[in-house]
């Protein structure tokens, strides 16, 4: 006989709960003795097959309730595409969070779960700044970083006293009942509503793809104005019990400001040295590169949080700094696990707090004051207005590529309001006022989200702003890049002007002899970035080249462009050599072909299996891959630029056994003939190139068998690396 | 020297000023380290350009040396190459780094986009014909490299390779197997770089400039 065993408590309980603990006393377990002891003496239970023990998964089964819950709501708003096109996926996702809340609300009549500050500031925010700053694109920050504090400094400023000044003075009209709204309350609640906010701009402009210079300036001011709030919010917070503020408490805030902002980057720092530090010496575990890169910046965060310093720039400055090492030190896998991992961690947090933000608008007591709120509204959207308005012409006097209206508008527009301000407002203590607050930070944040959330798009439409332009990692765009860096830090130098490009090139030459010595293991230290971009570039290629293997198109040649075409015309005389006769051309190409078909046909079994198979990770040694691939490079240009006439035998090709190098070196190991592989014709003007290369004293059977030689090298070569190791080693 | 800053009003600064586009200031501030440079001589020469120490190691110094020296570059549509400048040719190489105007329409934009680019055109097409050959494009790789502690020409010859590959894709898209390629012509030098936006990037600031300070 079967017998349940049920927990005092009934599924109802499964979805209640406070913004306490999610502990639950073990009293219940305890039952079980007793319950044992007192069948057993009355007669012998038979032996449980099947049990109901709820309480010991609580906890982990609600997280991963909610969190699987949000995941499938985001896949079904992709699977409508109608809808997310016109609403950004933030407002579905607080309607649902609506939905949800409503539903808990009906079902229970008690306190659904709501946003805990806890939660947020510890679990849920740090992931998104995280993904923010280690990707921060760095050259448009720098180059922006003036106009950024501005606006991020003064601008929030101006805000916070501009929105807290007149609400006093809102509150001071008789009959709105907001009497007894003192200033310094006022200050508070305008230091906790002026802040724009990262995860709603980024959830935001995410979708619009604005130009590059437009989405760093509203996404670093959301970042950097951080530390601002963090001092006005706690030095208001703590004066709103005493009611009044002096003069030197105000000049304290200020020094409070600047150590709370310098003291997080310095902390960040650190932090980001450490890692970087580390990352050199991972080179024989590779698997737990990733997480030094999480817990340092994780580290770096709750470091900067212990002493109440700013821990979003803290975060960032922790990435930025880490990024540049990191990416020399670590894996190609490693940097693809980060780079995921950090995607999906950032993205499953974000759903996370708009759905908890539709929930806790449920469940949170309200106090709805039309005066407050209303003025609210109008407030926060008129002073955001007025101060981009007013930096923006202070702030084009100094920068060279001025701001046009169009811009102030999209700055101004993206000012959004999210969850950090709904957070702070929650950390208030209980009073009625923290009510009103709540309401209305809430409605602010609906009028955002919603409002200017759904019309950005098509504003920006409508104003034909410039959209991010699509970067294809154009070589001739990084040499020109760098090119333009020295030529303007040459003519600044004739200028006799220690500008900007100055200072960058001598940041820049100090890193490169000092730091990166310290940071980076091994020769990658002394590489200088055109030629890393140019290998990352050759990896990318050679890697679309073995996916799409498997399909008969190859999509990365859109021009039958190659590189006989560009080397120097060689004098006729070598060209005009007619080794071979049409048929043994026509014999060559057929089994060419068929070659490479083969080789296509085997590709499509393997190469799952090849990207799969690791075994020997570990072992892998990088710099012995970057070394094949600056060998590849100069082999390819040594065979390409000294065609016919060379009499020497074809270059040995070195083939990694290490499994790791069977995804990369397919192309790479034969790459004096992978570059021409890549498009079919190619493979017949390669052929023709063969007799050429052999002994220039030809005669028919001599030229016959190297063919053959080749031709068997070749197809050896373009097989499968898997099975045919052995083979290969000729 | 002292009574050049203090007149706005030469006639002379008003002729480079309207040539140009510079301010009085700009153009005053230029004329002392004009004068600090060529030791107040009338002219320039290479190697006083290759006196100021900071210039020592830029990669490309040479290059940007060079330019100033290229008639190409005196808005003249001269051409070849002169052994000494004066303040005048000084300041429309300068020029060439002014940034664009607030207001500017769009084939005012456009014109100064072309400006820019044949600047940096000409510093690539060493020998003047109007087409930057593979030689020339490798050179300006190998150029890039050589104080980054080179690994070897190799590397160089392979990156120019395949940027010059590049562009011949981009700008000619399909060829014949026996075709050949000649060079970035500058036609194909303004597809290139298209979407470079040039005109906001090959800025100096010409304010704030105090050369008293640094007698370098």
């Amino acid at each position: 006989m079967r017998n349940f065993n049920i927990r005092g408590e009934s599924v109802r309980d499964v979805v209640s709960g406070s913004n306490e603990t999610w502990i639950r006393p073990a009293r219940s377990t305890q039952e079980d003795p007793h319950d044992h002891h007192g069948n057993s003496t009355e007669h012998k239970k038979a032996f449980p097959v099947l049990a109901f023990n709820f309480e010991h998964v609580r906890k982990p089964f609600e997280i991963s309730m909610w969190i699987l819950l949000a995941l499938l709501m985001k896949l079904g708003f992709h699977i409508i595409p109608r809808i997310s096109h016109v609403v950004p996926e933030s407002c579905l996702l607080i309607v649902v969070g609506l939905l949800v809340g409503g539903t808990i609300k009906a079902v229970e009549g008690t306190n659904a779960p709501v946003l805990d500050s806890k939660l947020f500031f510890l679990y849920l925010l740090p992931p998104i700044i995280l993904d923010a700053g280690y990707f921060l694109p760095i050259r448009p920050f720098t180059e922006n970083l003036g106009t950024i504090l501005v606006f991020a400094v003064l601008g929030t400023l101006w805000n916070v006293f501009f929105i807290g000044g007149t609400m006093f003075a809102v509150c001071q009209i008789d009959g709105a009942g907001l009497a007894d709204v003192d200033l310094l309350s006022c200050l508070l609640f305008g230091s906790i509503i002026s802040a724009v906010d990262p995860v709603a701009v980024l959830a935001v402009f995410e979708e619009i793809h604005i130009n590059e210079l437009l989405h760093i300036l509203v996404f670093g001011e959301s970042l950097l104005n951080d530390a601002v709030t963090v001092v006005l919010y706690h030095l208001f917070k703590e004066f709103s019990h005493e009611g009044s503020v002096s003069v030197g408490d105000a000049l304290l805030g200020v020094v409070c400001f600047f150590v709370v902002s310098l003291g997080g980057i310095l902390v960040g720092f650190i932090y980001g040295i450490l890692g970087a530090f580390t990352s050199r010496f991972t080179s024989h575990t590779r698997v737990i590169e990733p997480l030094f890169v999480f817990l340092y910046s994780y580290m770096a965060y709750l470091s900067a949080e212990v002493f109440h310093l700013s821990g979003i720039m803290s975060l960032i400055a922790c990435g930025v700094i880490m990024r540049p090492y990191v990416e020399a030190n670590i894996s190609h896998k490693s940097y693809t696990t980060v780079k995921y991992f950090l995607k999906m961690w950032s993205s499953v947090s974000e759903t996370l707090i708009f759905i908890f933000l539709g929930v806790s608008t449920v469940a949170g007591p309200h106090d709805w004051n039309w005066t407050f709120v209303v003025f609210t509204v109008f407030l926060c959207l008129v002073s955001r207005v007025l101060g981009v308005i007013g930096l923006t012409s202070i702030i084009n006097k100094f920068r060279i590529v001025k701001l046009t209206k169009k811009d102030q508008f999209i700055v101004a527009y993206g000012g959004l309001r999210g969850a950090i301000a709904f957070s702070l407002g929650f950390l208030l203590t209980d009073s009625k006022m923290k009510h009103m607050f709540l309401t209305a930070i809430i409605t602010v944040i609906f009028f955002t989200v919603f409002v200017q959330g759904m019309t950005i798009r098509p504003l920006v439409e409508l104003l034909a702003v410039k959209r991010k332009k699509e970067s294809k990692g154009s070589i001739n765009e990084e040499i020109h890049t760098q090119f333009l860096d020295h030529l303007l830090t040459g003519i600044e130098d004739v200028c006799g002007h220690y500008g900007h490009h100055h200072w960058k090139d001598k940041l820049n030459r100090f890193n490169k002899k000092y730091v990166k010595k310290w940071l980076i293991a091994g020769e990658r230290s002394t590489e200088p970035q055109l030629i890393s971009f140019y290998n990352k570039l050759e990896l990318k290629q050679a890697m679309m080249l073995v996916e799409s293997g498997s399909t008969s198109k190859l999509p990365s040649v859109m021009s039958s462009v190659s590189m006989q075409n560009i080397q120097p015309r060689e004098p006729p005389r070598r060209r005009a050599m007619p080794s071979i006769s049409k048929s043994r051309e026509e014999e060559i190409r057929k089994l060419l072909r068929a070659n490479l078909q083969n080789t296509r046909q085997r590709l499509r079994s393997y190469s799952r299996h090849d990207l799969m198979i690791d075994p020997f990770e570990d072992n892998v040694s990088e710099v012995h891959l970057r070394k094949q691939r600056v060998e590849m490079g100069r082999r390819m240009s040594h065979y390409l630029t000294v065609p016919a006439n060379r009499q020497e035998a074809p270059p040995v090709r070195k083939v990694g056994f290490q499994p790791e190098h069977q995804v990369f070196t397919y192309d790479d190991a034969e790459s004096p003939r992978s570059a021409e592989m890549k498009p079919r014709s190619a493979a017949v003007r390669l052929l023709n190139e063969l007799p050429q290369r052999s002994d220039q004293s030809d005669a028919e059977p001599n030229a016959k068998q190297d063919d053959q030689e080749d031709q068997l090298k070749l197809s050896r070569g373009l097989s499968d690396p898997g099975p045919n190791q052995e083979q290969k080693e000729s | 020297m002292g009574a050049l800053q203090s007149l706005p009003g030469q006639p002379e600064y008003i002729d480079l000023a309207e040539k140009t586009g510079f301010s009085f200031e700009q153009i005053g501030v230029l004329h002392k380290r004009f004068k600090q440079l060529s030791h107040n001589e009338e002219t320039l020469r290479r190697d006083h350009f290759n006196e100021i120490p900071d210039l020592a190691c830029n990669p490309i110094r040479a290059q940007i040396v060079e330019a100033f020296f290229d008639r190409r570059n005196f808005r003249q549509n001269g051409e070849g190459t002169v052994e000494e400048i004066g303040f005048e040719e000084f300041l429309v190489v300068m020029s060439h780094f002014r940034p664009p105007s607030l207001h500017m329409t769009e084939e005012q934009r456009e014109s100064v986009r072309k400006e820019k680019l044949r600047f940096l055109f000409n510093m690539h097409d060493t020998d003047n014909d109007g087409t930057i050959t593979l030689e020339e494009y490798r050179h300006v790789v190998e150029e890039l490299l050589s104080r980054s502690g080179a690994l070897g020409k190799e590397t160089a010859k392979s990156i120019a390779d395949a940027a010059m590959l590049e562009v011949a894709s981009i700008s000619m898209g399909h060829m014949e197997p026996d075709e050949f390629y000649e060079g970035i012509t500058f036609e194909h030098f303004l597809k290139l770089l298209n979407e470079f936006e040039i005109e906001s990037r090959m800025n100096i600031r010409f304010l704030n400039m105090d050369t008293t300070t640094l007698c370098k």
